[in-house]
């Protein structure tokens, strides 16, 4: 595990989020230190996909600050912010490739949108990033053509094309088969350290993420409700974690959606 | 997807018959013509009744098509029509040149006739023409028939 | 009484719903026009949304333009005839191509053919990600995807509807010619005669510049502004197909009312 530097590359404080009426959000503080890789975990519609587009730059937050490298995401003027993201990648839920181009072109896409590199150079960027993630054989192939592991793997190589200093996670492992979960996992930690990258990662995917991250925050009804490294995690006690971690149907997460009573309306009826 | 040079290829392809297209309609069917823009010259005319006559209606000679009505005003003063006629610079009019104001058919459009005179002074740019005669309008004529047959018949 | 005062509260939202899609659509214009500098200066980003636009829908717009031709040459026969004025057909054919038929059928295929793939591609990467991937990347899709695809509509609508003229007055030429024997340079005398540059010609490619526009942008907007789903996608380009065509029949009415005005 890479040792925290004093200065985080990224910190949320008292961070509010609301989408009109519905608060998501309430009150987040979270810090990421520089090479580490730290998982964000909670049930489906928690609010966590919303933590990742805040600092991302997609969303402002309602009140508190986000910040990255020490400034203010929320304050960015389209032209910082895109500076901002070009020092970023993002892997999308389903991967998100471009679907009218080859996966080398998908790779090719941010460096030949930010950088002039001469062709022969873009090429060899390419196809070390594509190798690093064990598809060079796959260049040509179109998006339709790969499964859903390959196409996880093709966005990561896209993700990282430009050696961002930061990679934000969109649920990296949904809608995988057991062995490429490993190895999008696996993939995840090697880039990580060998960029000197930090990650963020929103997953619900508890096992798989206890054995990569260097830290984790469980968020629950837009607060976080623990936080830990993966041992202290696994030892807690905490009731939220347990039924998280142990995949329990009924806990402090309740099972049923708030309704009246099952009693009261039955009664009802029988009037 | 196609390779880049096929692209381009068939985009110009496109555009190449977009653009004769254009100009087939301009040109064949338009009869725009924009090489010989031949110079002209413009003279006035004053009419009492212009009938329908347009802006950009034939100006014809010998019925030849000689140049085209580039304006239609209405003078306050005499209270008569003011036409603004564009002669191509090639035909030349003797100065006691009249126009009148005829129709193509019964009921075709209207356009202007003009008749030379024998005058040896050329018509020059911003001369006006003297003698005009003006629309025929066909009510009035069908009026002036009417009352000519009423005026005949107590005589019978 | 409840059932007036529900319908016009359902007149009311639709009012106001109307007027805020319009509003959105016009402050998106001025997006997509301040963001296509980059869609001038790639200009390849641009030869690609030509070719789908245009040279995609060229044998549609080529086929069809042949056969309202053809019909026109037909019917424009059949009635002149009567009046003993036969070899105005081509007259015919060609003031009501011009005029009306070019721009408005070819603008009408256009949106179909075009518009509705426009919508389709665009809603689809707004339904995958990738427009916010592309976003994340730093890579604005106004000026990566919407400027390029908004351009090539404006560019290939007005050669096409040129096409669809071509080709019709071809069409009419061939009914009137070989088939029923008017004679050629009656055909062609005539409509140079009755055909005017300024009035005819110029005003027709006005108004195939004017639907283009419109068509392109509509395009673009409901994809881009389409619910990212499958649902979502299928309406929008529906939407796309039937405000495309209004606005063009409204368009049309609108600019032949200033064009033929009768001077």
């Amino acid at each position: 595990m890479t040792p925290p530097s004093d200065k985080p590359l990224v910190s949320l404080r008292d961070v509010h989020f609301a989408y009109g009426e519905r608060v998501v959000l309430s009150g987040i503080d979270l810090t990421v230190h520089r090479g580490q890789l730290v998982a964000i975990m909670g049930g489906s519609g928690c609010g966590k996909t919303t933590l990742l587009r805040l600092i991302g730059g997609q969303l402002t937050a309602g009140s508190g600050a986000v910040e990255v490298a020490g400034r203010d995401v929320g304050r960015m003027s389209e032209r910082e912010l895109y500076a901002m993201r070009r020092r970023m990648g993002m892997l999308f839920q389903f991967g998100a490739l471009f679907t009218d181009m080859s996966v080398f072109e998908n790779v090719a896409f941010p460096l030949r949108e930010h950088s002039a590199l001469p062709p022969e150079l873009v090429r060899d960027l390419v196809l070390m990033k594509l190798e690093a993630v064990g598809l060079r054989g796959a260049q040509a192939m179109r998006p339709g053509e790969l499964s859903g592991g390959m196409a996880r793997r093709v966005a990561l190589a896209r993700a990282v094309a430009l050696d961002p200093m930061l990679v934000l996670y969109d649920e990296p492992f949904a809608g995988l088969d057991p062995i490429s979960l490993g190895i999008v996992g696996q993939l995840i930690r090697r880039l990580n350290d060998a960029l000197g990258a930090s990650s963020v990662m929103v997953t619900h995917d508890v096992h798989e993420s206890l054995e990569i991250v260097d830290y984790i925050y469980f968020v629950s009804n837009g607060r976080i409700v623990a936080r830990g490294t993966p041992d202290e995690i696994r030892a807690s006690t905490d009731p939220f974690v347990h039924q998280f971690v142990n995949a329990e149907a009924d806990g402090p997460v309740p099972f049923h959606y708030p309704a009246t009573p099952i009693e009261a309306l039955l009664a009802g009826e029988a009037q | 997807m196609m390779n880049r040079t096929a692209l381009d290829l068939w985009v110009g392809i496109f555009v190449a018959i977009g653009f004769a297209a254009l100009t087939f309609l301009a040109m064949k069917v338009g009869n725009f013509s924009v090489f010989n823009k031949a110079p002209t010259y413009v003279v006035t005319a004053q009419f009492d009744n212009i009938g329908g006559l347009k802006v950009r209606a034939p100006v014809k000679s010998a019925g030849v098509l000689v140049g085209r009505v580039s304006s239609i005003d209405f003078d306050a003063g005499s209270y008569r029509a003011v036409v603004g006629i564009e002669i191509d610079s090639r035909y030349e009019f003797p100065s006691d040149t009249s126009a009148a104001i005829l129709t193509s058919g019964l009921l075709g459009e209207q356009y202007i006739g003009l008749d030379a005179g024998g005058d040896i002074e050329m018509l020059r740019d911003g001369d006006r023409v003297m003698l005009s005669q003006s629309a025929v309008v066909l009510e009035k004529l069908i009026g002036q028939f009417l009352f000519d047959r009423a005026s005949e018949t107590p005589a019978q | 009484m409840n059932g007036l005062l529900s319908a016009l509260r359902t007149v009311g939202a639709m009012t106001i719903d109307g007027i805020w899609r319009l509003g959105f659509a016009t402050r998106f214009l001025v997006a997509v026009l301040m963001h296509s500098g980059q869609s001038l200066r790639r200009v390849h980003l641009t030869i690609r949304e030509i070719y789908f636009s245009g040279v995609l829908s060229l044998l549609i717009i080529v086929v069809s333009g042949l056969f309202v031709g053809l019909v026109l040459g037909l019917q424009g026969y059949d009635i002149l005839q009567r009046y003993g004025s036969s070899e105005a057909v081509g007259v015919m054919v060609a003031l009501s191509l011009l005029r009306e038929l070019g721009p408005v059928v070819a603008g009408l295929l256009f949106a179909s053919r075009a518009g509705s793939a426009v919508t389709a591609e665009i809603g689809l990467m707004k339904a995958t990600e990738q427009l916010k991937a592309m976003d994340m990347m730093a890579v604005n899709p106004l000026a990566r995807v919407v400027a390029p695809r908004f351009w090539g509509g404006v560019i290939s609508m007005p050669l096409l509807a040129a096409m669809f003229s071509t080709m019709g007055i071809f069409g009419g030429w061939l009914i009137a010619v070989p088939v029923i024997g008017v004679d050629d340079g009656a055909f062609w005398s005539q409509m140079q005669a009755a055909v005017d540059f300024r009035t005819d010609v110029l005003n027709g490619v006005i108004k195939s510049v004017v639907f283009g526009t419109a068509v392109s942008l509509i395009a673009v907007f409901e994809g881009y502004d389409c619910q990212p789903t499958a649902e979502g996608v299928s309406r929008a380009i529906t939407r796309t197909v039937v405000t495309s065509s209004l606005a063009i029949l409204a368009l049309d009415f609108v600019l032949t009312s200033f064009m033929f005005r009768g001077q």
